[in-house]
């Protein structure tokens, strides 16, 4: 079976010498949430434009389905729903015309049930009479999500779909968009949020300079650059680390409360116990023991770095 | 063919006629009646007729020209530029849609409002001034035939201005003189003979003598010299919009 989407070389200058891309190879799977994971100005957005024939690629293929976007670019397109990162509507539409605008535009005849299930599904079904410039910035953001599956198509972009978004609505969109993947379609979706990207994908893309640095799945990638930490709330402030712990490269936290050990889950020996017993030895008391797992943003940070 | 999308666009644009009707309508309406009432009765009643023609109806087919030039740029322009400037034409670049279906789309509907425009004027003319029409398929030719070209012309600049000045610079600056200066108001041989022939290189001069002869059977040129003109500037506007389109000029990045 041929990929949701396959990029191979793809490279991207900008006529002012910017080079936004550089050799991108990259392959989604159908029915999957891929996350594409990045820092602002990385090229999330350029790739996804370039996939979506908003921007001219420069050299290299790119196949939406097995069908490629320039030269079979009705089939390739009408595949594809795009879910720009900016707010961009036309203020005096209703919602409704403006969605149904949308089904017509991709070439597919007027569907008012279809319509009506996704207004329902994204929670707009009271406000398809009303005009766009009325709606809050959530709701439009709801709005280029229904106008981007009023066509149904089968992988859907969604650049930034958080960004600017309130807590509260950030999990409702999450909501939205496992949904919408239970339902079949393919999901590529931008963030600079990791919390986004650990949340919900099954793949995480790393972007960085218009190169993509790691693909993964997220589980292997956690686990595989995951470290963990022991923080040791301890009774009573300490000025340093004991001596007779120094091997254990404990770091003692800015308060003097806490004592932290960080060790690698994938090693067979943790040194945990060995830790702990020296500790009594010691005698050094504590109050709680807490494990913890280094975050994406964590592993993300120290990949970039290590790039440089 | 994706004539769902053309469909789309098509009715996207009248619905925003109908939302701007004051302005896409009626003020046209307005100023060419003043025109009308200036020219035709209160100046007109003292010109001599010109060829047989009263002047009042001599200047009804140039006036009308003069707001289907103006109408066919500003609409399409306006239709292509406003999504430019607001972003959504990320929708219309991602759509399974051809440059000529896009094209067919937005110049049809800006077209389809100047020619109802121009027929309005034309009623309302005849409320002001007796008219006869000897040709009337050319007259409507010519309607169409200028109307679909200046649409393209329109669109081409609401695809090149980048900013609202450019976008009113070219009909301010260019098209209205170009009218004035084509004989909405005159017959080209009342000017001396130099003159003469530096109107012929004004475009517009062959769309209102090719107008006015649908009407009156007069003309400064002939009027398959009229037709040829504009016949070329529809296929030079033609292949600019290719062009645009294969290049992704002020489009695609």
């Amino acid at each position: 079976m041929s990929s949701a989407i396959s990029v191979s070389s793809l490279y991207k200058t900008y006529s002012t010498g910017f080079e936004a891309l550089k050799n991108i190879n990259l392959d989604i799977r159908h029915g999957e949430i891929f996350a594409l994971l990045g820092p602002n100005g990385a090229g999330k957005t350029t790739l996804i434009s370039a996939i979506c024939g908003i921007v001219s690629p420069t050299s290299g293929t790119i196949l939406a389905d097995g069908h490629d976007i320039i030269k079979e670019y009705r089939a390739a397109r009408s595949k594809i729903g795009l879910v720009p990162q900016e707010l961009t509507t036309d203020a005096f539409e209703t919602v409704w015309n403006t969605v149904s605008f949308s089904r017509g535009l991709f070439g597919k005849p007027a569907n008012p049930a279809h319509i009506e299930k996704i207004l329902k599904e994204l929670s707009l079904w009271d406000k398809k009479d009303s005009k766009l410039m009325t709606l809050s910035g959530g709701m439009k953001r709801r709005v280029m999500i229904a106008k981007a599956l009023s066509h149904e198509p089968e992988i859907l972009f969604l650049d930034e779909p958080t960004a600017g978004v309130d807590v509260e609505l950030r999990r409702d969109m999450w909501g939205v968009v496992r949904a919408l993947r239970e339902s079949g379609v393919t999901i590529i979706l931008t963030t600079h949020y990791i919390e986004e990207a650990q949340q919900m994908a099954d793949r995480i893309g790393v972007i960085s300079h218009g190169e993509i640095i790691l693909v993964e799945e997220k589980d292997e990638l956690m686990r595989s650059l995951g470290k963990k930490q022991l923080r040791l709330q301890l009774q009573g402030k300490r000025e340093s680390v004991p001596e007779a712990l120094e091997k254990y490269g404990l770091e003692l936290s800015p308060d003097g409360c806490e004592l932290i050990y960080t060790y690698d889950t994938q090693k067979d020996r943790t040194g945990i116990t060995a830790l702990l017993q020296d500790l009594s030895k010691a005698e050094v008391r504590f109050n709680d023991i807490q494990t913890k797992e280094s975050s994406l943003e964590e592993i993300f940070v120290n990949l970039v770095r290590e790039r440089k | 063919m994706n004539i769902y999308a053309i469909k789309a666009i098509y009715l996207f644009e009248m619905h925003r006629t109908w939302r701007t009707i004051m302005q896409s309508v009626i003020s046209p309406v307005v100023s060419t009646s003043l025109y009308f009432v200036v020219f035709g009765s209160a100046i007109g009643g003292r010109i001599p007729e010109i060829s047989g023609v009263s002047y009042g109806a001599f200047i009804v087919p140039g006036l009308i020209m003069l707001s289907l030039l103006t109408q066919s740029i500003s609409n399409a322009s306006f239709g292509i530029y406003f999504p430019k400037f607001v972003g959504t034409i990320y929708e219309l670049l991602s759509a399974p849609v051809s440059y000529v279906e896009i094209v067919i789309a937005y110049v049809g509907a800006a077209a389809t409002k100047s020619i109802i425009l121009g027929v309005i004027i034309l009623a309302t003319a005849s409320l002001f001034v007796p008219l006869r029409i000897e040709h009337p398929f050319v007259m409507l030719l010519f309607l169409v035939l200028t109307a679909v070209t200046f649409s393209m012309f329109g669109f081409i600049i609401g695809i090149w201005a980048d900013g609202f000045e450019k976008l009113q610079l070219v009909p301010l600056m260019i098209i209205t003189p170009l009218t004035f200066l084509g004989g909405s108001f005159y017959s080209v041989d009342m000017l001396p003979p130099f003159w003469q022939t530096v109107t012929l290189f004004n475009p517009v001069v062959y769309l209102i003598s090719g107008f006015r002869w649908s009407f009156f059977g007069l003309s400064d040129v002939h009027i398959g010299t009229s037709l040829a003109m504009t016949a070329v500037f529809l296929i030079a506007c033609m292949l600019i919009l290719r062009w645009i389109f294969r290049t992704g000029y002020r489009l695609k990045s």
